[in-house]
């Protein structure tokens, strides 16, 4: 290998280390953003979207409604975790702390059930 | 569908709908019914047609009128105005002949049980000629404390969550509570205590007395899958085989709709804040969005509602007692 060759080398893997580290790093906040989006849950239309999400222990999950109508956010034992009321764009977080799968409701319009699976 | 005769057919300045008409047109708002007890059968009218009955519909032995699910506080583009369309509904009872003996409010008195939505509540009630005013409590009235602020407000002659009954000319009116301790998953419940309540209540009555129920919650199937029913509703109405003449209200649908299962005549009131989807008929039951243009066409839906497509709400033939 001549000069030359040698440092076309080196430029190629400084190249690769470079774009490496970079994918390494887009890969880690896309990661977190992906997580942050999974411990949302919307209400809107009668409905809690996603209807089951899975998060790890010790998440906070955060609830917004975006409905015109009231709604609350009530484990299905009624005393694990309790919203007051949500009007419309009012919000509820629960951190989950112990794993399990946790169904809830809203106690305004129970037809509307969904669940939180905490692993 | 049918052409309302509300509609003014002859208007050069907008949408066809003059501010009379308006009013007339909102069968879902502003509206309510008058119900009259006629030799055991109780008859219920949409206030918004009243003007079409012959006095001798409207005489009976009692009459009082039924209004339901005024959400107070709800401020949403499908009524902005909802102290509006309540007061638009006394005003229409206001106006009849003679007053109603009594006014029944079948629930969600307010939007969030929220003190000052009660107190304007029964601020606009004070305007009515009708000075007894008989509630129910919807699942909007007692969210958030489980009903304590409705109990303690509304419950003085009431039993457990609420409910009660009473006598008026001969008639036993019962109103009940469904709206308390739902389940996730579930329909309207009354629970237990209360159907045994129930049973006890009406045992001691001649089966020749016309009985009146009220709840919010329809007390039978409408709609299981988007909770308009109560679990529990077959034992209540069980109790009831022996009487002649039973008539069910409930409010919670937001629309007008009647059913006749033998001795039993079920009605639903509309809402005098917003209309909500036939059953159904929508993603969710989530508020009907009506714009000035669609009124006739939501005109058209009441129309298709009223029985017998004439001006009665509910004309229940007289084949009882």
């Amino acid at each position: 290998m001549n000069q030359k060759h040698r440092y076309l080398a080196t430029v190629v893997l400084l190249a690769a280390g470079g774009t490496a580290i970079a994918s390494a790093t887009s890969l880690f906040s896309r990661k977190a953003a992906v997580d942050d989006a999974k411990s949302e849950v919307k209400i809107d239309n009668f409905t809690f979207a996603p209807g089951e999400i899975t998060v790890a222990k010790g998440t906070t999950v955060n609830w917004v409604n975006r409905d015109d109508i009231p709604h609350t956010v009530v484990s299905d034992d009624k005393t694990t975790f309790k919203s007051k009321p949500l009007d419309t764009d009012d919000k509820f977080s629960y951190t989950f702390g112990k794993e399990g799968t946790y169904t809830y409701f809203c106690s305004i319009h129970p037809k509307m059930t969904a669940k939180v699976v905490v692993k | 569908m049918t052409r309302g005769k509300d509609e003014i057919l002859f208007d050069h300045n907008h949408d066809g709908v003059d501010r009379r008409g308006f009013l007339k047109c909102m069968a879902w708002a502003g509206t309510g019914a008058f119900c009259v007890m006629k030799g055991g059968v109780l008859n219920s009218y949409s206030l918004s047609r009243i003007a079409d009955l012959a006095p001798a519909q409207m005489k009976g032995e009692l009459s009082f009128a039924q209004i339901s699910d005024s959400h107070m506080g709800f401020n949403k583009p499908a009524n902005t105005d909802v102290a509006g369309t309540l007061q638009a509904a006394v005003d229409k009872i206001n106006a009849l002949p003679t007053a109603p003996e009594f006014l029944l409010h079948t629930g969600d008195i307010s939007h969030l049980a929220k003190p000052e939505e009660f107190d304007n509540v029964e601020q606009i009630l004070r305007s009515a000629k009708s000075k007894d005013v008989f509630y129910v409590p919807g699942e909007h009235d007692v969210v958030g404390d489980d009903g304590k602020g409705y109990l303690e407000r509304y419950g003085k002659r009431s039993k457990g969550s609420g409910w009660y009954s009473f006598d008026k000319k001969g008639v036993h009116f019962v109103g009940l509570v469904n709206v308390m301790n739902l389940k996730a998953g579930g329909l309207g419940s009354l629970g237990a205590d209360q159907l045994e309540w129930l049973e006890d209540d009406v045992k001691p009555l001649s089966a020749s007395t016309p009985i009146v129920l009220f709840a919010h919650i329809p007390l039978w199937s409408v709609y299981p899958e988007w909770g308009w029913g109560t679990e529990d509703s077959a034992a209540a109405l069980g109790y009831l085989k022996k009487f002649g003449s039973v008539t069910v209200l409930n409010g919670h649908i937001h629309q007008t709709m009647q059913r006749v299962e033998g001795n039993v005549t079920f009605h639903t009131a509309a809402s005098t804040a917003f209309p909500q989807p036939e059953p159904g008929k929508a993603e969710s039951p989530g508020p009907m969005k009506v714009p000035a243009e669609q009124l006739r066409s939501l005109l058209g839906i009441t129309d298709v509602n009223v029985v017998h497509g004439k001006e009665a709400l509910a004309i229940v033939d007289s084949k009882l007692g």
